[in-house]
């Protein structure tokens, strides 16, 4: 039927219809028994029952009559079928009716009118209901022309009107100013079960007023009311606990938190990393896709990583699985590992290994060369590692079962390349995988797993040699947003330890916290990165990257005087191994300025006993040595009065050199600093002196130093 | 964790020359490519636990440090005794025994699935077979596109499995790599 096609626009103008409605000389039967239905429905007045036999009568009248214009019938007709969709449940008053034709055709028609829009329908049956009063004036089709077109006008007029006074009520009131429910209307909630849409669009609008705050808020009503009111609106549409709502408060702007909150609600994509010992990516998608995966390369970053959007049959189960081809991981669990960056031939310590992505893809990385100490503390999930591990074909492993923190004793300090811990934590960027998480975590949960990961990070720390060719790197990353697991954690390591941040590699995500709330964290903590699933489409992550810079380990936990006190043995220690008679000059040093270090905050005890051995340790005799300039005398003064009294061989030359030569050292330790890691570096902490003159010197001071070591060096040689 | 004594020793080359022939000799003689010093040795096996691991020297001597108690395994593991004494295969060997042994059995694509399963392959699963295949012979079970599944002992040899029923076992099942998936505890 032509009227059928014609029936998919969208929306026919008003004048169609209110022509056809008011030309009753020739309405097509249908439309006659619709304009009815819409009366009765619409209205749901009286006129509806005087109009009915009144349109009955016509429409006898109307079939015994063809119209003269057929064209505008069929265009009317159509118009009435898509007016008459919105009267879906008249369909069946059509059946009282009289012609069975017509009600078939109706009935057609109403089911397809159905999927016109139902602003055009509410217009319509406007149009209808005021029609409906005129239907019964008008009485034939070949009367005044004029009369009837002027009725047309008026129609279109008052159509026209009304819809646009529909407009005005609906812009009314959207454009109504926000307000906070009353606690009346709460209380009432309350007892309700909690209407989802609604609570939905409060939290929408609330965002809305807090984001543009001075201009959309209330009179007198504080921020606090419209925070508090979104708390507890999250609470009750996402089911998040107290303390995660106002941690996660702290640390979004609201529109970023209901971005997050929303990203957790969804369904984490599932990836999948290739086995590069095995097969290769191409080779894997192409073994995949013809078993019904859905796949592509998860993304620029990573070679090795394909995210799959669906498949037939579970990606646990195929063939390829089995023989090790690949492993299914979450894309987050690719960093930590790209971060550590592990090279063959290397000694790698996984330190919570299971369930063996992470241990799996070192090994890949190290094709099977070096080795892989693979350690997880919790036994039930060792059957999980070594069955990743067994079945990726990671030949290189040592797998193992203790207490992160006894790594150190067993496998001794200083004596892997590498470190990755990938420490366990309260897991709040994976919301989306453990929904149960959203309600089962307190301080007190994240408070105990900051002071595991501290001691795991430290015992990590230890394991490390900062002397090794080509290591001397801890990666720490964790699955949780929450900042006293992840920036406070490696602030206290770089208080704790010789170490210091480094650049990850991974040049997506944002940069870890320097300051949050209350807290002041080392300025290298923005070289971490921020992982989370509404910026980056995987679990919420954190990884840190730290270069440890001397075996041995600082006595003083203050951080200023722990890093100068760090610089200076770094020099010792990386000459410990040289055994170098310069040695003992720098030991000579060290405890002096940890000496003064000490004198000067006036807290710390002084280990003695540390000083000590390290001084016993190395020989006694003391070198030549070049003129250096002396300088910062006052400094010297406050170094020699302490030391003087622990120093074992006190002499009056001794002295005098000790002093040339801790200032020589000392400003050979800080150019060093400079030299080694870069203008900007010495842990991001600042000089107190004026830099551009001492600095000059102190190239010169290293210049000068150079030469000699190096003499020293040939001289050596030539001996031996 | 020890080094085999004479005994075990025999027990497991015995099970291993069932597949390699030999080709054992080189099992056992090839340099290590495991362990971080530049020359790792030669790979041995050693007994932790009645399981029996093969790993390069290297990792050997570093897993000492490690206490018996705590250490779960060194490099591959590829078999264990059993409680009476008696070795037996495991499917961890499965990579190495790929590389080694000496004959092989193709199965058909859609027949994967059973043999995966833990059943034995019939005649109607085979679709190649290495020609001078002994019964008794040890034989790694690979798919269609190289990729080893697992293995077993060849219930035929090559000349009678053309002559064999549709449905006569060619291949014992002895493991597969499904059993990662249903034998979850098998390594502890």
């Amino acid at each position: 039927m032509a009227k059928k096609g014609t029936k998919s626009k969208p929306q026919l103008p008003p004048l169609a219809p209110a022509g056809k409605k008011g030309s009753k000389a020739a309405p097509p039967p249908k439309a006659a028994k619709r304009v009815p239905k819409k009366q009765m429905l619409l209205e749901s007045s009286d006129d509806s029952d005087t109009e009915q036999p009144q349109q009955l009568q016509e429409e006898d009248s109307d079939i015994d009559v063809p119209s003269d214009s057929d064209a505008e019938e069929l265009s009317g007709s159509d118009a009435e079928a898509e007016g008459g969709s919105s009267s879906g449940e008249e369909v069946e008053e059509d059946e009282d009716e009289g012609d069975d034709e017509s009600d078939d055709d109706s009935l057609a028609d109403d089911f397809l009118a159905d999927s016109d829009e139902g602003s055009g329908n509410l217009l319509r049956s406007l149009v209808g209901f005021t029609e409906g009063g005129d239907s019964g004036l008008d009485s034939d089709d070949s009367d005044d022309l004029e009369a009837k077109s002027r009725a047309i006008d008026e129609r279109q007029q008052k159509a026209e009107d009304d819809a646009e006074e529909e407009l005005k009520t609906n812009i009314r009131s959207e454009s109504d100013e926000f307000k906070l429910p009353t606690a009346e209307e709460l209380e009432e909630e309350a007892h309700l079960p909690p209407n989802l849409p609604n609570l939905k669009r409060r939290i929408s609008e609330i965002v809305r007023v807090l984001s543009n705050f001075n201009k959309l808020r209330q009179k007198d009503v504080p921020r606090k009311d419209y925070v508090n009111q979104l708390k507890t609106d999250i609470m009750s549409y996402y089911g998040y606990n107290d303390f995660l709502i106002e941690t996660l408060i702290e640390m979004f702007p609201a529109v970023e938190l209901v971005e997050v909150l929303e990203a957790f609600e969804k369904r984490p994509p599932e990836c999948l990393r290739t086995n590069t010992l095995k097969t290769r990516r191409r080779d894997l998608a192409a073994a995949l896709i013809p078993r019904g995966f859905n796949l592509d390369p998860i993304g620029k970053w990573s070679k090795v990583g394909l995210v799959v959007y669906d498949s037939t049959i579970s990606a646990g189960a195929t063939t390829e699985y089995m023989a090790g081809h690949y492993m299914k991981q979450g894309a987050s669990s690719f960093l930590p590992v790209m971060a550590l960056a592990p090279q063959e031939k290397e000694r790698i310590v996984d330190m919570a290994a299971a369930p063996g992505g992470k241990t799996t893809y070192i090994g890949a990385l190290m094709k099977n060369t070096g080795i892989i100490y693979a350690n997880e503390f919790n036994e039930k999930r060792l059957h999980g590692l070594l069955g990743n591990i067994h079945r990726m074909g990671v030949t290189n492993t040592i797998v193992c079962n203790y207490d992160g923190k006894e790594l150190p004793k067993v496998l001794g300090m200083n004596s892997v390349d590498r470190v990755l811990l990938d420490a366990p934590c309260t897991g709040t960027g994976t919301i989306w995988k453990d929904p149960q998480i959203k309600t089962s975590k307190d301080i007190e949960d994240i408070r105990n797993c900051a002071f595991v990961q501290k001691q795991l990070l430290l015992a990590a720390i230890d394991l490390v040699d900062a002397n090794s060719k080509t290591g001397g790197y801890v990666v720490y990353s964790t699955c949780s947003i929450m900042i006293p697991e992840n920036e406070a954690v490696i602030d206290y390591a770089l208080k704790k330890r010789n170490v210091k941040l480094v650049p990850c590699g991974l040049d997506f995500g944002r940069p870890g916290f320097i300051r949050y709330r209350e807290h002041r964290f080392h300025t290298s903590l923005d070289k971490t990165r921020r992982f989370y699933p509404h910026v980056n489409n995987m679990d919420g992550f954190f990884v840190a990257k730290l270069k440890k810079l001397s075996n041995t380990i600082p006595v003083t936990s203050e951080s200023t005087k722990a890093s100068e006190g760090a610089a200076e043995m770094a020099d010792s220690s990386e000459d410990d191994e040289d055994k170098k008679t310069v040695n003992d000059e720098r030991e000579k040093g060290v405890p002096d300025k940890e000496e003064k270090a000490v004198q000067m905050k006036n807290r710390k005890e002084t280990k003695k006993t540390n000083k000590g051995a390290n001084i016993t340790k190395e020989s006694k005799h003391v070198p030549d040595r070049p003129a250096k300039h002396i300088k910062n005398h006052k400094k010297d003064a406050l170094e020699t009065d302490g030391p003087e009294s622990t120093e074992p061989y006190v002499d009056g030359k001794e002295v005098h050199r000790e002093e040339t030569k801790q200032t020589g050292q000392k400003k050979k330790s800080t150019s060093d600093r400079t030299k080694k890691f870069g203008p900007k570096s010495t842990l991001g902490l600042k000089e107190k002196k004026p830099v551009s003159d001492t600095k000059r010197k102190r190239k010169w001071q290293f210049k000068l130093r150079r030469d000699w070591e190096a003499e020293k060096k040939s001289d050596k040689r030539r001996k031996v | 964790m020890r080094p085999l004594d004479e005994k075990e020793t025999t027990q497991v080359f015995e099970k291993l020359f069932k597949f390699t022939g030999p080709n054992l000799k080189h099992l056992l003689e090839r340099p290590a490519v495991e362990g971080p010093d530049p020359e790792p040795g030669r790979y041995c096996l050693r007994l932790h636990r009645n399981r029996v691991y093969y790993a390069s020297e290297a990792l050997v001597r570093r897993a000492t440090a490690v206490a018996r108690p705590c250490l779960a395994a060194v490099g591959t593991p590829i078999g264990k005794f059993t409680h009476h004494g008696s070795f037996h295969l495991t499917v961890h060997a499965l990579d190495l025994l790929a590389a080694h042994a000496r004959r092989r059995v193709w199965l058909k694509p859609d027949t994967e699935r059973s043999f995966l399963f833990g059943n034995s392959v019939p005649k109607s699963s085979l679709a190649r077979i290495t020609e001078n295949t002994k019964a008794g012979d040890g034989v790694v079970v690979m798919s269609m596109a190289d990729v080893p599944l697992g293995f077993g002992i060849a219930a035929r040899s090559a000349q009678d499995c053309r002559k064999a029923d549709t449905n006569a076992v060619v291949v014992l099942h002895q493991a597969d790599a499904g059993e990662y998936l249903r034998k979850e505890e098998e390594l502890m």
